[in-house]
């Protein structure tokens, strides 16, 4: 699972075996290789790089200045007209609003079904894993056009919590298998001893259970986190006709037709939609590449 | 994912045969199981199921809008779409879109994987991360910077002429022939370090030992890599190529935003299509849409079923399996 400090140790004794001649070829290869990573990852993090650089200069400078970076001045005015006047900050809060929203019911549905999925035998179980079998691979736009229409029936449409119901109630198949994985593979003695202790299946689960598996807590919130923060096509489509309620994603096709020669103001909206998913990332980047390799492991 | 259910369906069957009551008993005692599954079997029959069986009935009508009811229209929506160059235009952008990137994507993320996973290369952890950060942006901001970027006096244009790559300079982006492309270009560029990462677990998994004896038995790098760790690899091949062939067909946050699927219809994958035949159109044609929409899902399905005989296949040739 930590891919990080992994090191094979029978490298070693390859290294002391290997003849003197081998040795200096890899040196070569070290070399060569070294230096294509290093083109490699400049192309990757020259967009975010332009990106702030165009963010701070005048919308004017950014196509005039040539492959030149460094802003003349710094205009962090270009953040505050992003923040205020193009509305990032009502995006923002609607961003945030939808993003715990649809992770609380995320991690709610999948842990409560993951535990019964993992550790107990009923009728229909099978057919519930065929189900979800079935629907793992479903593209979102395959369904937009029912769940709108379900969504409008509700009541719903330009909501809050019509986002956050389409981005949390289906889907996420993933998250309940995870969950399942994990409660099947405690010891059957923590029901038994807690069964003793005279708690029921409920206290069980949220006294005993849902501590334990804090690991696929923290797992599920992060893949939810970032599915709901980025999501598109859905917020897009429940909120197309109310401004007031778009997210960051959205708010920002809205800042491109609006105020289309703004880029300096485009950049800055960007820089702001982008810096919270980069700064979680930055600070739990070993949870996330756990996380995903897990998945794929599984 | 799927090795993880197979196992729960297993252990349900073995616990069957143990606790034969009636059906009704069973369900009276253990009420509270259903309970726990509630919330998911309102939320998933509502939002995933329900959806998957509406597509198919709003497929044959004619329905102008969610505001109005829709008639039925037998096979007409099918017919039409048969006879709609839009259409498989879109259908063959969507198919090409695939084939170029998918490919890209896997062999390019596994290059990476193996120089990252090889003890010879410093700083792997800086690497790793600076690769997986596209991976986490939003797509449709990162479409939305990308058209600022490919512009004919964005940095990306300006560089190929200073190379002298290409004469003029040239917005990639609004020229038909490489709207397409460019959206190719920024997809490998956002995911390739999520497939790095994939490549990277299935590294992992290759004993040491079997390292150990190809170069015993005098086996070079690329020998070693196209006879030991390649043919090691191939259960995660297929796996990896079916995640990243679903991700393929789910361009549409950062192909509307960047080309809007122009110029032109030039880079108009399926998914732009059933959007702007359903909600981006003067009179909405959500039965029309809901038809493309299915033919789509069944693309997707039919490709995913595809890749898993693959890896039941797979899975076949190696005793003792991997997972």
């Amino acid at each position: 699972m930590t891919l990080v400090d992994t090191e094979p140790a029978v490298s070693v004794t390859q290294e002391h075996s290997a003849p003197a001649r081998r040795r200096s070829r890899w040196t070569a290869r070290r070399v060569v290789t070294l230096v294509l990573l290093i083109v490699m990852t400049l192309l990757w993090i020259y967009p975010f790089i332009w990106l702030v650089s165009a963010s701070l200069k005048q919308s004017s400078e950014i196509f005039s200045s040539g492959l030149n970076l460094m802003p003349e001045t710094f205009r962090w005015e270009n953040y505050a007209r992003a923040w205020t006047e193009a509305g990032f900050a009502q995006y923002f809060l609607n961003t945030v609003v939808i993003t715990v929203g649809t992770i609380v019911i995320v991690v709610v549905r999948s842990a409560l079904a993951g535990y019964v999925l993992g550790r107990f035998a009923f009728p229909g179980k099978k057919i519930l894993i065929g189900i979800f079998l079935v629907t793992f691979f479903l593209p979102e736009g395959y369904t937009i056009i029912p769940v709108t229409q379900l969504t409008d029936q509700l009541g719903l449409l330009n909501t809050h919590a019509g986002v956050i119901l389409g981005l949390g109630a289906g889907g996420h198949i993933a998250s309940t298998l995870l969950y399942a994985g994990f409660f099947r593979g405690l010891p059957k003695e923590l029901e038994e001893s807690a069964k003793l202790d005279g708690a029921g299946a409920f206290r069980t689960f949220f006294q005993v259970m849902l501590p334990l598996s804090w690991p696929i807590t923290a797992t599920v919130t992060i893949l939810t986190f970032l599915a709901a923060w980025n999501a598109y096509l859905l917020p897009l489509v429940f909120t197309l006709s109310n401004p007031e309620l778009q997210t960051l994603a959205i708010g920002m096709t809205s800042f491109v037709s609006d105020y289309g020669q703004d880029w300096s103001g485009m950049a800055a909206g960007a820089v702001i939609s982008l810096i919270p998913v980069v700064i979680v990332f930055v600070i739990l980047q070993r949870k996330f590449v756990d996380s995903i390799a897990g998945a794929v492991k599984q | 994912m799927t090795f993880v259910s197979a196992d729960l369906a297993r252990s349900a069957r073995t616990e069957g045969p143990r606790t034969r009551k009636s059906l009704l008993r069973r369900v009276r005692e253990q009420w509270w199981i259903y309970l726990f599954l509630l919330p998911t079997l309102v939320g998933y029959g509502l939002y995933t199921v329900y959806p998957l069986a509406a597509s198919w009935v709003y497929a044959f009508m004619d329905w102008p809008g969610f505001a109005m009811s829709g008639t039925f229209n037998g096979l007409d929506n099918f017919v039409q779409l048969w006879n709609d160059p839009l259409f498989w235009n879109s259908f063959g952008k969507s198919l090409l879109f695939l084939v170029v990137a998918m490919p890209t994507r896997v062999i390019l993320a596994l290059l990476l994987a193996l120089w990252l996973n090889s003890r010879a290369t410093p700083f792997k952890g800086v690497f790793r991360t600076l690769f997986f950060l596209p991976v986490v942006t939003t797509g449709a901001i990162i479409g939305i910077v990308f058209t600022l970027l490919l512009d004919a006096q964005g940095p990306i244009s300006l560089a190929l002429v200073w190379a002298g790559i290409t004469e003029t300079p040239m917005n990639f982006v609004a020229n038909p022939d490489t709207s397409l492309w460019s959206g190719v270009a920024v997809w490998v560029w956002k995911w390739l370090g999520i497939t790095m990462i994939y490549w990277l677990a299935a590294l992992q998994t290759v004993p040491d030992d079997v390292h150990e004896a190809a170069q015993l038995d005098g086996a070079g790098p690329w020998q070693e890599f196209w006879r030991v760790t390649l043919p090691l690899l191939i259960p995660f091949l297929i796996i990896i190529t079916l995640i990243d062939t679903v991700s393929a067909l789910n361009v549409f946050d950062l192909m509307q935003t960047m080309t809007g699927g122009g110029p032109a219809f030039s880079s108009e994958v399926i998914e732009i299509f059933i959007y702007r035949t359903a909600f981006a159109a003067t009179t909405p044609q959500l039965g029309y849409a809901s038809a493309a929409a299915v033919l789509f899902g069944m693309l997707t399905v039919v490709l995913a079923i595809v890749q898993a005989l693959g890896i039941r296949a797979a899975r076949g040739m190696m005793p003792g399996g991997t997972s």
